[in-house]
């Protein structure tokens, strides 16, 4: 299975890139329409796995063990 | 003194301290990251500065996964001194040993430049030749220094007493204005609970006396055993 990890700041964690590139959007460029831009990262991985439960318990498992630093940053998941 | 220091890849500030260890004339010995065994006499375990793995992921984050800390981890448990500075603060974090996180500088610039501290708690092995409350200067060089706790978190360090330097001006002022990179309440340095792990973002390594504009406060949190 193809999952995709979506990994952003908390909310009420200052999100410093994110409130810049919202500042250029709204300043720059003109979209006054704009509002709350939050920037985060993705990380794609195969898992040679296709239950459900199972895929989910590994992603969480990685996610607490190294790629989510849960004091900062929150994370969600989908199988692409 | 018994210092180890220990160079990640990428690591840039491992020479820095070791000069520091000397001018306190500690014996010290620079100790590679895929170490798997560190001596059980340690006075001082020194993490230093530097951009370890390219800040993969995020700072410090993959040097918290390196052969070497297991050891680091078992030295703090014996109360071994462990001091990060910089990324060795974003590394101590990551590892869990000191709380909170340090993410990127509110202004998102690199920042390279002396900037004043206060000793907010001199009640540690690595603070105790200052006064409480005393102003020290020392140089900032971080990108990712913007140090961040939930409130839960900040209550717990006030509580404790485990905040051990905060950002201020050369009069003493902590103010938005004397907080280079946006840290939480000015927040620059922190204790573990039995304060034998200091992490720092300012770096005492580079203000030993060698440069007349860095001074030579940094010297005092290395001279611990000479006092």
């Amino acid at each position: 299975m193809k999952v995709r990890i979506n990994i952003s700041l908390k909310k009420g964690v200052l999100d410093t890139q994110g409130k810049a590139i919202e500042n250029l959007l709204i300043k720059d460029f003109g979209f006054s329409n704009l509002a709350n831009v939050r920037q985060g990262k993705f990380i794609d991985l195969e898992i040679s796995e296709s239950d459900p439960l199972k895929i989910q318990q590994i992603i969480d498992e990685i996610c607490d063990k190294f790629l989510v630093n849960k004091v900062i940053e929150d994370y969600n998941y989908t199988i692409i | 003194m018994k210092a180890v220091v220990i160079t990640f890849p990428g690591s840039n500030c491992d020479r820095d301290s070791i000069e520091a260890i000397k001018a306190v004339n500690g014996n010290v010995q620079n100790i590679w990251y895929k170490e798997t065994s560190l001596d059980n006499d340690l006075d001082l375990i020194i993490l230093p500065g530097g951009f370890s793995y390219g800040d993969y992921l995020r700072s410090g984050a993959m040097a918290a996964t390196a052969p070497v800390i297991k050891e680091v981890k078992r030295l703090a448990k014996k109360g071994v001194n462990i001091l990060g500075i910089c990324n060795g603060f974003q590394i101590l974090t990551e590892i869990g040993l000191v709380k909170g996180s340090l993410i990127r500088n509110k202004d998102l610039k690199f920042i390279c430049k002396s900037i004043h501290l206060r000793v907010k708690n001199n009640e540690s092995i690595f603070t105790k030749s200052f006064k409480k409350n005393q102003i020290v200067k020392m140089p900032i060089a971080n990108m990712d220094g913007n140090y961040f706790a939930c409130e839960n978190i900040l209550k717990e360090l006030q509580d404790k007493n485990l905040i051990a330097f905060e950002y201020c001006d050369e009069n003493g002022q902590s103010s938005k204005n004397s907080n280079p990179n946006g840290s939480i309440n000015n927040i620059a340095g922190v204790f573990n609970d039995q304060k034998n792990i200091l992490g720092i973002m300012p770096h005492p390594e580079r203000a030993i006396g060698y440069n007349k504009d860095l001074g030579s406060d940094g010297l005092h949190i290395f001279d611990f055993f000479n006092i």
